[in-house]
């Protein structure tokens, strides 16, 4: 564990260990939901959920990097401490789901500020230290970058779909990826939410505690804004209406192609025996070995395992991506066509 | 395959196996790997763990396989199912074959097989008998494919070495017993990654999914200094290299780029990928539980071995990968296309009856260009 100042642990809620801090503090939850003082930091915590279901970050009262009065650091750490039991009392995982993401954002801001931080080197060593403890990632300071190996920096990266974070398009020199301040925290974001997630969702749930009913029971409303209902069209993506074409016409799809195809009618609720007479004009075709391909693919055969259709990302490695402007930045196939409602 | 064939393949490749042992190269930490093997006209054989080059000698000889794998990761448990193997790591390969650098000279020395009624024709969509598109194709390749597939395994080993920091000892380069190459690294911050962060070192090494702005190039008011310099490292270097040819091409170059806009850039970058990108199969290198062509095995697809290349310039597969016999043997041979093997010149022919070396025999029954007479 790392060691913490007052500044850190404001900055950095979820680094503490939540139940030592408030013990250490010589507060009990009871507390917080009777004494009228205290329960104002209820409110304080239920408003913190609330911006970050919102999609916005949490804006605190740290004044820069600093806590700016002396009641600032309990208040910060407490609201972050008791959002996280309404949100165990609300049972709502969107809503952690929210929270988690729009925290990270919020420790995400302090992190780049420490990592370009070039006056105080401990503050650049402790981002650089937290970097690696949570996240694996080994960062080192290069001039106005900061360089990690490829290997660390793929692991992150292949979670983005922008280009820009496609390997091909940064700053590669032997053996390691440089990026910016910026750019080094925004790699871990999505870690950073989940390293937070597991956190919540991990913590024990405490009995109901009275004074904190009520805002539970808001969040427990609140969450049903957030439930959503798709439809679909019912159309094919035009990778996969290529392929059928391609197949309908005789000529060789490859094996890529036929795994993608098949995988994407098996989810599509098709049958083994539908989808197979699809593959009969294939130049090699065999219906002995399409159809243990196909149960293959579907798991009833082999190991059990159900294939399941490739990303977009992957197609397009594959030259199996031709994406038209319906796709809107479906990162799947089986997305296509299906809206929001 | 008729039976014939495929006694006559089985004894050719039994011998090679038993005279030649010492070069098929039992890999390193033999006893975590997965083998595999097929024979002729049949399924593959796979999940088999092998402790020791006397017990991989034993599968040879009881099984006299067509073709021979080995898995490139290394597992827990290379015998069990695939779920159960308990995968560790896998070195990193990569495979370029000749059939996907679209050369001009493919039409030339390919052939078409038709499914339905076996007319052999250099027809390319259609059986010039029956009509069928069930045309199975099959290449001889040419002195002209084997240098472009070099060329690209240069460009290859370049990449690796100056941009992923990969020591040249660690770049192993195989002829793939076919028409084409296979590298191996070993020993790299690679080793233990998966198959989406391998299918993104692919996307960086054949120069794919690029967006402008990373040669500098923007939609709205394009700053010149950001365009590549000429002694850069990486692809920004690689790039100047190809599109301005020369420094003191440079500047004007950037004023025709800007000129043309956005998205003729677009386009000039497709043309850089496809012609300085490295084109390697990225389903070779994205598969981390791939059973790869066994060093020193035969290749069923030509009769010829899979071998290290340590001088890859000099190197000479139609010689040097070539380990069967002289004997004479007769068959019946359909072969439109002139191919050398050993420095011997062998066809055309057009289903006639020829007494040819048992490395051609089987070289051309192996293209199903041929059967015993």
């Amino acid at each position: 564990m790392l060691a913490l100042g007052q500044d850190e642990i404001a900055k950095y809620p979820f680094l503490a260990d939540a139940g030592q801090y408030l013990k250490d503090q010589g507060f009990s939850l009871e507390q917080f939901g009777a004494d009228p003082d205290l329960k104002q930091l209820i409110d304080k915590a239920y408003e913190r959920i609330l911006v970050a279901a919102d999609g916005k970050i949490y804006k605190s009262d740290l004044d820069g990097d600093h806590v700016s009065k002396e009641a600032a650091l309990p208040r910060e750490v407490f609201s972050f401490l008791l959002a996280i039991v309404l949100l165990k009392l609300s049972g709502m995982h969107t809503l952690i789901k929210r929270f988690a993401l729009a925290e990270a954002r919020r420790a995400e801001k302090y992190l780049e500020k420490d990592l370009a931080n070039i006056s105080d080197e401990s503050k650049n060593q402790l981002a650089i230290r937290v970097i690696d403890d949570l996240f694996s990632v080994q960062v080192k300071k290069s001039n106005d970058y900061f360089i990690i190996p490829v290997s660390d920096y793929l692991k992150h990266s292949i979670n983005f779909h922008e280009r820009e974070w496609k390997l091909i398009n940064r700053h590669v020199e032997n053996g390691h990826v440089f990026l910016s301040p910026h750019e080094t925290v925004r790699l871990i974001r999505k870690e950073l939410g989940t390293y937070i997630n597991s956190k919540i969702i991990n913590a024990k749930t405490p009995t109901m505690i009275p004074g904190f009913e009520d805002s539970v029971n808001k969040l427990v409303s609140l969450s049903k804004k957030f439930t959503t209902y798709t439809v679909s069209t019912g159309e094919y993506p035009p990778c996969i209406k290529h392929a059928i074409e391609i197949l309908e016409k005789g000529e060789n799809l490859p094996h890529s192609g036929r795994f993608m195809l098949a995988t994407f009618l098996l989810s599509k609720g098709q049958s083994v025996q539908q989808i197979a007479p699809l593959f009969k004009n294939a130049p090699d075709y065999n219906p002995r070995v399409t159809l243990y391909q196909l149960n293959h693919l579907a798991g009833t055969s082999g190991s059990g395992t159900q294939y399941s259709c490739p990303s977009c990302e992957k197609l397009k490695t594959q030259s199996l991506c031709f994406a038209i402007p319906e796709c809107d930045n479906i990162i799947n196939p089986l997305q296509f066509g299906r809206k929001k409602k | 395959m008729q039976e014939a064939d495929i006694q006559f393949l089985e004894e050719s490749f039994k011998k090679y196996y038993f005279n030649h042992f010492d070069l098929i190269t039992v890999p390193e930490r033999t006893s975590e790997r997965e083998f595999g093997f097929q024979k002729f006209n049949s399924g593959m054989t796979r999940h088999i763990s092998i402790k020791s080059d006397k017990e991989l000698h034993l599968m040879f000889m009881q099984n006299i396989p067509s073709d021979v794998y080995c898995s490139n990761a290394y597992y827990t448990f290379p015998n069990l199912p695939m779920n159960e193997k308990d995968w560790k790591e896998a070195d990193l390969i990569f495979d370029i074959d000749a059939k996907d650098l679209n050369l001009s000279c493919r039409g030339n020395h390919t052939v078409s097989i038709c499914n339905d009624c076996n007319e052999i024709s250099k027809a390319s969509t259609q059986c010039i008998n029956c009509n069928s598109t069930k045309l199975e194709k099959k290449s001889l390749p040419c002195k002209n494919c084997i240098d472009a597939s070099k060329t690209e395994v240069l460009k290859l080993t370049e990449v690796l070495i100056d941009d992923l920091a990969i020591t040249k000892e660690n770049i192993h380069v195989y002829f793939s017993g076919n028409e084409g190459f296979h590298v191996y690294v070993y020993n790299s911050q690679f080793q233990k990654i998966g198959s989406r962060e391998r299918s993104e070192l692919t996307d960086y090494i054949s120069l794919r999914g690029t967006i402008p702005e990373t040669f500098g190039m923007k939609k709205f008011k394009p700053n010149r200094a950001s365009f590549p310099d000429f002694d850069e490292k990486g692809w920004r270097g690689r790039f100047s290299k190809q599109v301005f040819g020369s420094k003191s091409k440079r500047s004007k170059i950037i004023t025709e780029l800007i000129t043309n806009g956005y998205s003729s850039f677009q386009k000039t970058l497709e043309d850089v990928s496809e012609s300085i990108g490295v084109k390697i199969d990225p389903n070779v290198t994205m598969d981390i539980h791939r059973i790869f062509r066994l060093p020193g095995s035969i290749n069923s697809k030509s009769g010829l071995a899979k071998i290290q290349c340590n001088n890859l310039s000099n190197f000479d597969p139609y010689i040097e990968a070539s380990f069967l016999s002289d004997d004479t043997v007769e068959i019946i041979a359909n072969s439109p296309i002139q191919f050398s093997l050993k420095n011997k010149k062998f066809g055309p022919y057009i289903n006639e009856k020829v007494a040819v070396p048992t490395f051609a025999a089987v070289y051309m029954i192996c293209k199903k260009l041929a059967r015993i007479a």
